[in-house]
């Protein structure tokens, strides 16, 4: 790895209730400055667990984080790590909670100690930047579904962070606002892990590959972004793709 | 579902501080709730009235609202005049009709219907983000202006969770009959929809704690008290003397 390592997890492991069969079991993963990871896997096989632990919101019976070099186990170290890596739930109505757009995406720079005039600047700036401006004044809970993915990427990236885990972002979005998700990821300056079982949107926006299987991380062959089986959801015959 | 049926409009009262409409109400109908008097409950009735015109309303939906509080005021009327005790005004069959029972039954309603309006006009006109945000400026507790944003938000979500089990099992051809199976079913359909939300409010409370949330709301309003509100407040207060006059007269 040529990059700075952003976190590193070594021999992490989690079960819900102490005794049964651990979600997460031995992990060891490395996520660099600016790496672009594609994290894989069958439901149910800890990916969104192993966020929540790298996060902070679950704590691992055994195995440690580092972040940026340094051990993390307090709160207080995992509230710098907050600063820093941005979290995209897999349902945009967990995320946006604020009666309107503008509020819910300034609320993070708020936290952040910022006063109420430049945290509105910041939200104005974010919604501009992703071409969402128009939505400024909405009642959330009246968005439509990829509108309302859209402004929790937004909430996210308000918070300027240096890296994103998002969680199957394009669950439930239909073609048009997966490509928009597509080019505004993309054209974002930053690192990212990306849980997804969409082979086709990772073979956009990410790099690197990652599988899980069973609470383990296991080697995917890279080039499986490219040469892959998949099924057109608008085709007749699942085939195959030899196209790098 | 719709809670904000009048809070857009342009008018001096869609336009005035949240914190000023909110003292306001509060004067006016803490004033109307205790008086006895009919002339200081009419009063009340009349400022609310007022305050709704003032406030440009839609006077159907205004219409739809006041219907809805009288069907539990038909209640009083149906229940007082049996039951109160006092001179008989003329009988129903063997059954007489109370007289005080009648005109408390009446001041009940006066009282009702003024309250609503004042809250129509003075309440409602405000978002429930505006009233939350002003409710804490007021230094009411973060606590209950918490309750009362996270409820407006999520009372649809949770409804149409609600909503989507119902449809999955009448999908199924489930049938709401008096049977235990009913009875049962609607026991796991609530059940589901508690234990979702609470899930529901576990994942939200991450995804706040992900952004910094310590327990502290900041508001981006900054809204500040000008000469309107201070002119309407006055208004507000010569109104409430009046009521207190006319009950301290006339009680």
């Amino acid at each position: 790895m040529s990059a700075h390592p952003i976190i590193e997890l070594q021999g992490l492991t989690f079960a819900y209730e102490s005794g049964n069969t651990p979600v997460l079991d031995h992990i060891d993963l490395v996520q660099c400055e600016r790496q672009r990871t594609g994290l894989i896997g069958p439901n149910g096989c800890g990916k969104t667990t192993l966020f929540h632990c790298m996060m902070g919101l679950l704590t691992p019976q055994s195995g440690t984080i580092h972040f940026k070099g340094s051990r993390v186990t307090e709160k207080s170290d995992f509230t710098m790590l907050r600063r820093d890596i941005g979290m995209l739930f897999q349902d945009a109505d967990d995320q946006l909670f604020s009666p309107t757009v503008i509020e819910d995406v300034a609320f993070g720079p708020l936290n952040l100690g910022a006063g109420p005039e430049s945290a509105r600047t910041t939200a104005q700036q974010t919604l501009d930047k992703l071409g969402l401006r128009h939505l400024e004044n909405r009642v959330t809970h009246h968005l439509s579904g990829g509108e309302k993915k859209l402004v929790s990427l937004a909430t996210i990236l308000a918070m300027k962070p240096g890296t994103l885990f998002l969680d199957e972002p394009t669950n439930n979005l239909d073609p048009g606002t997966r490509e928009r998700l597509i080019d505004i990821i993309t054209g974002l300056d930053l690192g990212y892990m990306i849980i997804s079982h969409d082979y086709d949107f990772l073979a956009a926006t990410c790099t690197d590959l990652a599988g899980m299987e069973r609470g383990t991380i296991v080697p995917v062959e890279k080039s499986a972004l490219h040469t892959h089986h998949h099924i057109h959801p608008h085709g007749t015959h699942p085939h195959e793709h030899h196209d790098h | 579902m719709t809670f904000e049926t009048f809070s857009t409009g342009s008018s001096i009262l869609h336009r005035l501080d949240v914190r000023t409409k909110l003292l306001a109400a509060l004067l006016l109908i803490g004033v109307l709730a205790v008086s006895t008097s009919f002339p200081a409950a009419a009063g009340g009735l009349a400022t609310g009235a007022a305050l709704v015109l003032g406030a440009g309303l839609d006077r159907q939906a205004v219409i739809k609202r006041l219907l809805l509080v009288n069907g539990f005021v038909l209640f009083l009327w149906i229940t007082l005049p049996l039951s109160y005790p006092g001179t008989p005004l003329f009988s129903f069959g063997p059954v007489p009709l109370s007289r005080e029972g009648i005109l408390l039954a009446l001041l009940i309603t006066i009282k009702t219907n003024g309250a609503v309006l004042i809250m129509v006009a003075l309440i409602a006109t405000s978002t429930v983000s505006d009233l939350g945000h002003g409710l804490s400026r007021l230094k009411i507790p973060d606590v209950f202006c918490m309750l009362l944003l996270f409820s407006y938000r999520y009372l649809s979500v949770i409804h149409q969770e609600y909503q989507r089990l119902q449809r999955a099992a009448r999908l199924r051809c489930f049938q709401a009959r008096t049977s235990i199976h009913t009875y049962r079913t609607y026991g796991y359909l609530f059940g589901m929809t508690l234990v979702k939300s609470h899930h529901r409010a576990e994942r939200v409370r991450k995804a706040m704690v992900l952004r910094g949330f310590d327990g502290r709301f900041y508001s981006l309003n900054t809204s500040t008290i000008g000469s309107r509100d201070i002119g309407f407040a006055a208004v507000a207060i010569v109104l409430t003397a009046t009521m207190l006059v006319l009950e301290w007269r006339f009680a």
